[in-house]
């Protein structure tokens, strides 16, 4: 308690967690539907190319901000016409992308200033970088971000799960697409100065793959996806804070950790399922298959027991056919 | 028997390249049509043609106005994403009707009835609150059935259903899938290789190859030329 208190009595602190938590959460958000999309990667190239705008900006002695927001968003929309084009593969798109990028930064720092403090922050990350206005800034964007996400939100998991199909049922997919593409890319612009440009895409995948790991439906990975960003950011500040290590790299370190419980706590619910002893009754075993070994029991069926099954399951009645098929080829083939 | 889509001379394509051309058929209410053809035949840009997705580039296509108010019902090729999708069915099933709903954020006491009443005719509301990437090959295409049905009964454009699923899930879906064309009085249609598997089930063949190469009934189907050679042999299905 007492190491919170002393920590919220440096303003630099306060406004880093100010507007590192509201960054967190963002990046989480978004991150769902990236890495659900498989866009992750995105997030990796937009933070180098961010990288390249900040070492030009501070070179020409530009004011950082205003330059990389507009040369990053249309890094996004590039990335993304890429990919929905469809002509070059996208993982290879963005990878050249973002070292070209990260290359004209490097080359541009190194006839000018030289690696000065600045630049190298951009790199691994700055505690200082949050200033007032980007807090500002934070607060705006984290309000765009949760108003999507409250208002859209049933449209942004049908546009994810299912492009195609949302297309045809009139959504507009593009306006979602490019909506996501600028938050993002402001996401990046702005959490990068604190968690640096090599690390900042972790903000983005981690909360959404951590969460998948335990959660079943889309309304609880989003959720704790969210939950999970703004825990982990705190500890990862607090932890910074304490051992004297640098914060971006903390925050990363604090989100590994929690995937690996996370992946523990889904590996040990998986199994307890698998192993209730069949015929113990209730809806839950009723429901028949879960994961590997209800599919694999599934092919060996042959066509016969399938319209033999499929006979009994309509007389049955339909709710407990679909799922009672497997279980009971499985039971006859111990038998 | 009320005709829900009409093609005359119809041309679909992208930009400067017809995939689809001089395409002449019809979809009757009640029909169950078939669409087969060789890898790039324009089987997909017909679809997204007759969704509204791409524009006629010549000719004329005639869609029945209950279709237009509706909407069809759709089931894409399913994508390596949505495998490992971490989504109730429940949720996967309502998003289904979306198109009816303007710019409401949240679902409506009927559209929650409608989601339901589309999983039971599918048999699949005891795995409601199952996630969608824990289900098998077949559960996975009912899911997505109950979904395209939110978004109207009256017709279904589906797209390579069967790929990926395993041979007993085929048959139970083609039987499913007779069921909901005889029982409900669903129009298919239904885009496939498996040519042998549906020419016992569907009442119309279309062969596409840019052109149409045939369009009419299996019998006549196996018949032909095409047919023959599609079929493996004189009389071709088992």
């Amino acid at each position: 308690m007492s190491v919170i208190a002393e920590m919220l009595s440096y303003p630099f602190l306060v406004r880093a967690f100010a507007g590192g938590i509201m960054i967190s959460l963002c990046a989480a958000l978004l991150g769902v539907t990236l890495v659900l999309r498989r866009y992750s990667m995105i997030g990796d190239g937009l933070s180098h190319v961010s990288f390249g705008a900040l070492s030009v900006a501070v070179a020409a002695g530009w004011a950082p901000l205003p330059v990389s927001i507009p040369v990053v968003i249309l890094a996004a929309f590039l990335l993304l016409r890429i990919t929905e084009n469809g002509r070059m593969k996208s993982d290879a798109a963005i990878a050249m992308i973002s070292a070209s990028a990260l290359a004209v930064g490097i080359v541009v720092t190194s006839l000018t200033t030289g690696m000065t403090t600045d630049v190298s922050s951009y790199m691994f990350g700055s505690i200082l970088a949050m200033s007032r206005s980007d807090v500002y800034l934070a607060v705006v964007l984290s309000a765009a971000v949760l108003g999507l996400f409250v208002v859209c939100y049933h449209r942004i998991f049908a546009v994810t799960f299912d492009e195609s199909f949302s297309k045809a049922a009139g959504i507009n997919v593009s306006f979602y697409n490019v909506v996501t593409a600028v938050l993002t890319a402001v996401t990046i612009v702005l959490g990068m100065r604190m968690m640096g440009a090599m690390l900042i895409s972790s903000l983005v995948i981690f909360p959404a793959l951590t969460s998948m790991r335990v959660f079943k439906s889309f309304r609880g990975v989003v959720l704790s996806s969210g939950i999970l960003a703004v825990v982990c950011f705190c500890v990862g500040m607090t932890a910074s804070y304490v051992f004297s290590t640098p914060a971006g790299a903390s925050v990363v370190l604090v989100d590994l950790g929690a995937f690996l419980l996370f992946g523990l706590a889904g590996a040990v619910m998986r199994r307890r399922i698998r192993w209730q002893p069949p015929g113990a009754g209730g809806k839950r075993t009723a429901a028949g298959p879960r994961g590997g070994a209800g599919r694999g029991n599934r092919q060996k069926i042959t066509a016969g027991q399938a319209a033999r099954q499929k006979d009994a399951v309509e007389r049955r009645g339909t709710e407990a056919g679909a799922a009672a098929g497997p279980r009971g080829t499985a039971g006859r083939r111990e038998n | 028997m009320n005709t829900l889509i009409t093609c005359r001379h119809v041309d679909f394509g992208y930009e400067n390249h017809d995939a689809v051309i001089d395409l002449t058929m019809e979809v009757n209410e009640g029909d169950y049509l078939c669409v087969v053809g060789a890898n790039g035949s324009g089987k997909s840009t017909l679809v997204k043609g007759l969704l509204g997705l791409i524009k006629p580039m010549g000719g004329e296509l005639t869609v029945a106005e209950e279709l237009r108010r509706t909407g069809i019902g759709y089931l894409p090729q399913q994508t390596a994403a949505q495998r490992d999708f971490p989504a109730t069915v429940r949720e996967v099933v309502i998003s289904g009707t979306l198109n009816r709903r303007g710019n409401r954020p949240f679902y409506s006491a009927a559209e929650k009835r409608l989601a339901d009443s589309a999983m039971e005719k599918l048999g699949i509301t005891g795995i409601r609150n199952h996630c969608y990437r824990e289900l098998s090959g077949g559960q996975q295409q009912r899911v997505l059935i109950a979904r395209a049905l939110c978004a109207t009964s009256r017709m279904l454009i589906l797209d390579e259903p069967v790929t990926g699923l395993d041979p007993s899930a085929i048959q139970d879906f083609y039987r499913l899938i007779r069921r909901l064309n005889r029982e409900e009085g669903v129009t298919i249609l239904m885009v496939s290789h498996d040519v042998a598997g549906v020419i016992g089930q569907a009442n119309r063949i279309l062969h596409l190859q840019q052109r149409a190469l045939f369009f009419g009934t299996p019998d006549e189907y196996r018949r032909t030329e095409a047919g023959r050679r599609y079929l493996g042999g004189e009389d071709g299905c088992p």
